[in-house]
């Protein structure tokens, strides 16, 4: 059966024209998050969390550990709450770390860098769900020029 | 002097009259009461010819134009430390220019000509006359199906392009070159839009297929009927069609993105 067989292939062609489609839409276009590891949930807030998007890495020293998965305004202070997926293999950061947000090279994108805190028997270790208290915000640019010039004005 | 002018003349009067008769037989062949029970199968065998053999060159000229963008991009993007740029580079690029442009170059050479050619070869073997002394318009029976498909096929070609280029874009990138996985996708996510590089790249290959095909479908059947004649349709369906999509590019580009 010749239309048979030609039949079918127009059919793969067209369904791999949709499924072009659907990668382009979803994987190019907006977000899905899928990591095939075991992964658990922490929290902070930031005052200004810059140019941080969904799917920055998180670093410890350069190493990439974990994704930034959302990023919302939190509570009536409207504070940007971000949320890290970190990997299960690196659970043993204490309740002393401190994360900030940290650009790579002078126009890169900006990464979260997390730096691990002391380990004291009376520190407990974060916890899938926990929240970071300690945290520093993106430096801008553009606030950091007009502090300078401000502070230049002074003199 | 005269003769120069009067050259210019049947050039214009010529070019008018190609105008319209192609503008006829798209009408002759769209036109008129569709009859799907008919048609279809035509249809589903032209989609096989013009689509699915052709899909083999643009996978793979997609993939390694994704690859060049990629490694060309890098060696740049590195020296102001943006690599993480190259996703939404690699993805722009292709997307609203080389996805439909390049599809449309290659859909001229490996599909449009080959209409040309067999259609030029039915007229040449009296063909095309003979379905009409059966009473069978030609127009319906062999211009319209590979019109249609010619106009499904490359946007679905072209989008495939696309999708494979970014993925040949992510393989050089990513695992050879080691930009960041997320960074990759996540800069490329917040900068590509649905709407303005997408769907504006999808009605880029809708008018490029529109053109190509008929222009094809048109130098075909206008040819001279001889050896000759249906070589330099093919010929000039390529050199047309390329020029009509470059030109109408520049055309598209001005209106969406300008």
């Amino acid at each position: 059966m010749e239309s048979r067989k030609t039949q079918l292939s127009v059919g793969i062609f067209v369904v791999l024209g949709f499924a072009a489609l659907l990668f382009l839409g979803l994987r190019a276009a907006s977000s899905s998050v899928s990591t095939g590891e075991e992964t658990y949930q922490l929290y902070a807030k930031f005052d200004n969390i810059g140019g941080l998007k969904v799917r920055s890495p998180v670093k410890v020293g350069g190493v990439v550990v974990g994704r930034v998965t959302s990023i919302t305004l939190d509570g009536e202070y409207y504070e940007p709450l971000v949320e890290f997926t970190i990997n299960k293999d690196y659970d043993d950061f204490s309740e002393t770390s401190s994360v900030s947000i940290l650009t790579s090279g002078l126009l890169g994108e900006q990464y979260v860098g997390l730096q691990p805190g002391f380990i004291d028997d009376s520190m407990g270790m974060l916890e899938d769900g926990d929240y970071i208290t300690d945290t520093k915000s993106a430096i801008v640019l553009e606030e950091l020029i007009g502090q300078f010039l401000f502070s230049q004005g002074e003199n | 002097m005269i003769e120069l002018i009067r050259k210019i003349g049947r050039y214009t009067l010529d070019t008018i009259a190609g105008a319209g008769k192609s503008l006829l037989m798209l009408f002759g062949a769209l036109a008129g009461k569709p009859q799907p029970a008919k048609s279809w199968p035509l249809f589903i065998q032209q989609m096989y010819v013009v689509g699915v053999l052709s899909l083999l060159i643009i996978i793979v000229s997609g993939l390694f134009i994704g690859m060049v963008l990629a490694l060309q991009g890098y060696t740049i993007l590195i020296d102001y430390g943006a690599e993480q740029s190259l996703g939404p580079m690699v993805a722009l690029s292709l997307l609203r220019e080389l996805g439909p442009v390049v599809t449309g170059l290659l859909f001229a050479g490996r599909a449009g000509s080959a209409l040309t050619a067999e259609i030029g070869l039915m007229k040449a073997t009296e063909q095309l006359s003979s379905l009409e002394m059966m009473a069978i318009d030609p127009l319906r029976r062999v211009i319209a199906p590979r019109f249609w498909a010619g106009f499904v096929s490359m946007p679905i070609l072209a989008l495939i392009f696309s999708a494979v280029g970014i993925y040949g874009g992510f393989l050089v990138g990513v695992q050879w070159l080691g930009v960041d996985d997320g960074a990759f996708w996540s800069v490329m996510q917040s900068s590509v839009d649905w709407y303005d590089d997408i769907l504006n790249g999808i009605i880029k290959s809708l008018v490029f297929a529109f053109v190509v095909t008929w222009i094809a479908l048109y130098k075909g059947y206008n040819c001279t009927p001889t050896s000759a004649g249906i070589s330099s349709a093919t010929t000039s369906t390529v050199v047309t069609a390329s020029l009509a999509v470059l030109g109408l590019d520049f055309v598209l580009t001005a209106l969406m993105f300008g």
